[in-house]
C-alpha cells in the first residue's frame, strides 16, 4: 500500500485544478498585458482568477497580488511593512519563534539592516498568548506578523483576537496562512488582516504561485521590477497557468471546506488516539486548535530519520523534524521552541493527511508506525538505558 | 534517495544488532542531543575480536555506519580493529553524503572506546594517543552541532 502523508509540504494537484490548467498550456496562450484578443482572453482569466480569491477570503479584488508562492508573498509582506515602519522611524518587528523560515530568515535579513526583532513565546502547546502581544507593541513597532497555523505542529494561532490588537494600537499585521488556506476559513475583514500570505499548491493547486493580499491603504515595496503587472507591484508576466489553477483549487477547497474539515479531522483523531497508545509517545501541539490534518509526535528513544525510511519502505511518506531531515545537527526550532529537549525533538514523526486520504490509509499507518518505533527502540540503547531507568 | 544502496542495506538489515552479556568491552560515543548514540560490544579471545555487536539510536547512516562497522572487524585482530578509519567505514557504504560523515567517525569512534575498554579492564598499556576523543573530529564543528 502506498499512502501519501506528507501534505503539509506539498499536495497533489486536483483534477479541478489540472482541468482548469490545460486550456492556458495550450490554446489560451496571450499575454495578459497585450491589447489583442490573444491577451484579453488570458487577462479576463487572471481578472476571474483574483475574484475567486478574493471572495474566500473576504478581501477585494484589487487587494490581491500574484507571486511565485507563499516564501515571496512573506518576504514581500515583511519587506513592505518594515520599509513603511522605516520611513517613520518605527523599527521595531514583533513575530513568534515558530515562523516558517520564509518570515525567520526574512526578519534575519532585517536585523542586520538595523531593525530590532522580537519573537514572542509560543509555550508548551504552541500557541502565542495575546497578552504577550499586547505587552510588545511598542510606539515604534512597524509590523506584527503571526502565522496562522504552524506547518509542523498545526497549532491555530488566535488570529482574529491579534488582529484586533493590531488595528487597535494602529500597528500592522501580517499573517502567514499557508498552511491554513483553503483548509480553516478565512476572513481577513473580521479578523482585521492587513497581509496575508497564501500559496496554492498547499491546498491541491500547482507549485510555484501562490498570493499576498494586502489591504487597500498600504503600499507595498517591489521585489521584482520590471513592468507594470500586478498593479505595478509585482513585475513579471504572469504565471496565468499557475494562477488559474490555483483559482480553482482554492474555490474547490473552500466551497467543500467543512466537509473536508470534518472527515479530515476525524482521520487526524484516530491516528492522534491510536498512536499515542505506542508508550512513550507524546503529541506536539495543541490538541483542539489544530490543523484538521495535521499529526505530529514524539516518540522517545528513536531519531526520526530512521523512522521516516522504515516508513518509507513500507510505502508511507511522512516527515520529521529531527536535525538529520534538516540537513543540520539541531532538530526543528518548532519544536525547540514548545521546549522539548533535543534528544525527544530528534524523535518526531509528523503525518499530514488530506481528503484525498482515506480510513483504510489510516488503519495501515496504525499498524505500520508501531512496528517501526519498536524495531528502532529493538537496536537503540537510549531507549535500554529508559527502561533500566524505571 | 540520497543514500547508497549499501548504506540502506545495512540500514534495513543491519548485522549484529544486540548486546554481549560478559563483553570484554564496551564503548559509547555520541550524544542523544546531537542526535546519534552507538555502543559497540566487543568479546575478545587470543587478540582476536571473536564477537561484536551494536546498539544505535541515530539516522539511517548512523544505524548503516554501525552494521558496517561491526562487519569489518569481527573476527580480526584488536591491531586492525584500532586501525579502522572513518573512511574506510563510508566507503565500505559505497560513500555517505557530506553531512553524514560524522555517522562514520562515531563509528570508528564507538570501535575505539569498545577497545580501550578492553585494555583497560585487562590492563593492557597503550598510547593514550591512539584514541581519539569526540571533540578531535572536528564534523560536529561544521555541523554546529550544540
Ligand atoms: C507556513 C509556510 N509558509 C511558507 C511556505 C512557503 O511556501 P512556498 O513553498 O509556496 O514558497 C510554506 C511551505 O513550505 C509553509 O508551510
Amino acid at each position: 500500500m502506498k499512502v501519501y502523508a506528507d501534505n503539509a509540504a506539498t499536495t497533489a494537484l486536483s483534477s479541478a485544478a489540472k482541468t482548469a490548467m490545460l486550456p492556458y498550456f495550450d490554446s489560451i496562450y496571450g499575454n495578459p498585458s497585450s491589447l489583442h484578443s490573444f491577451g484579453q482572453e488570458a487577462a479576463r482569466a487572471l481578472s476571474s482568477a483574483r475574484d475567486t480569491i478574493a471572495k474566500h477570503l473576504n478581501a477585494d479584488a484589487r487587494e490581491i497580488i500574484f507571486t511565485s508562492g507563499g516564501s515571496e508573498a512573506d518576504n514581500q509582506a515583511i519587506i513592505s511593512a518594515a520599509m513603511l515602519g522605516a520611513k517613520k522611524g518605527k523599527k521595531h518587528i514583533i513575530s513568534t519563534k515558530i515562523e516558517h523560515h520564509a518570515v525567520l530568515h526574512t526578519l534575519d535579513r532585517l536585523k542586520k539592516q538595523g531593525f530590532e526583532i522580537e519573537l514572542l513565546e509560543v509555550y508548551s502547546d504552541g500557541i502565542v498568548h495575546p497578552k504577550d502581544l499586547e505587552k510588545a507593541i511598542r510606539s515604534d513597532t512597524a509590523l506584527v506578523t503571526v502565522m496562522y497555523a504552524n506547518n509542523e505542529i498545526g497549532t491555530i494561532q488566535p488570529i482574529a483576537e491579534l488582529g484586533g490588537i493590531c488595528r487597535e494600537r494602529n500597528v500592522i499585521f501580517h499573517t502567514d496562512a499557508v498552511q491554513a488556506a483553503g483548509h480553516i476559513p478565512i476572513d481577513v475583514k473580521a479578523e482585521n488582516i492587513d497581509l496575508l500570505t497564501i500559496s496554492a499548491h498547499k491546498f491541491h493547486g500547482p507549485k510555484g504561485v501562490g498570493a499576498l493580499f494586502c489591504r487597500r491603504g498600504i503600499t507595498l515595496t517591489n521585489l521584482i521590477d520590471g513592468g507594470a503587472q500586478e498593479r505595478g507591484k509585482r513585475a513579471g508576466t504572469e504565471n496565468v497557468p499557475g494562477i488559474v489553477g490555483m483559482a480553482a483549487a482554492f474555490e474547490e477547497a473552500c466551497t467543500n471546506i467543512e466537509a473536508n474539515a470534518a472527515r479530515v479531522s476525524a482521520m487526524r483523531d484516530r491516528l492522534i488516539e491510536g498512536l499515542l497508545e505506542i508508550p512513550e509517545s507524546i503529541l506536539n501541539g495543541h490538541r483542539e486548535k489544530r490543523l484538521p490534518g495535521n499529526v505530529n509526535l514524539c516518540f522517545k528513544g528513536i531519531e526520526g530519520e530512521s523512522m521516516l525510511l522504515l516508513l518509507d519502505s513500507m510505502g508511507i511518506a511522512a516527515s520529521s523534524g529531527s536535525a538529520c531531515t534538516s540537513g543540520s545537527l539541531d532538530p526543528s526550532h518548532v519544536l525547540l521552541a514548545i521546549g522539548l529537549p533535543h534528544e525527544i525533538a530528534h524523535g518526531s514523526l509528523r503525518l499530514s493527511l488530506s481528503e484525498y486520504n482515506t480510513e483504510e490509509e489510516m488503519d495501515y499507518i496504525l499498524t505500520a508506525v508501531p512496528q517501526v518505533v519498536a524495531r528502532l527502540r529493538e537496536m537503540s540503547p537510549v531507549w535500554k538505558k529508559m527502561q533500566e531507568a524505571k | 534517495m540520497m543514500y547508497s544502496e549499501k548504506v540502506m542495506d545495512h540500514f534495513m538489515n543491519p548485522r549484529n544488532v544486540g548486546e554481549i552479556e560478559d563483553a570484554d568491552g564496551i564503548g559509547e560515543v555520541g550524544n542523544a542531543r546531537c542526535g546519534d548514540i552507538m555502543r559497540i560490544y566487543i568479546k575478545v579471545d587470543n587478540g582476536i575480536i571473536t564477537d561484536v555487536k551494536f546498539k544505535t539510536f541515530g539516522c539511517g547512516s548512523a544505524i548503516a555506519s554501525s552494521s558496517m562497522a561491526t562487519e569489518m572487524i569481527k573476527g580480526k585482530p584488536i591491531e586492525e580493529a584500532l586501525a579502522l578509519t572513518n573512511k574506510a567505514v563510508a566507503e565500505a557504504l559505497d560513500g555517505l553524503p557530506p553531512v553524514k560523515m560524522h555517522c562514520s567517525v562515531l563509528a570508528e569512534e564507538a570501535v575505539k572506546a569498545a577497545v580501550k575498554d578492553y585494555f583497560d579492564k585487562k590492563g593492557i598499556a597503550y598510547d593514550p594517543k591512539e584514541f581519539p576523543d569526540c571533540e578531535s573530529c572536528g564534523y560536529c564543528e561544521i555541523d554546529k552541532c550544540g
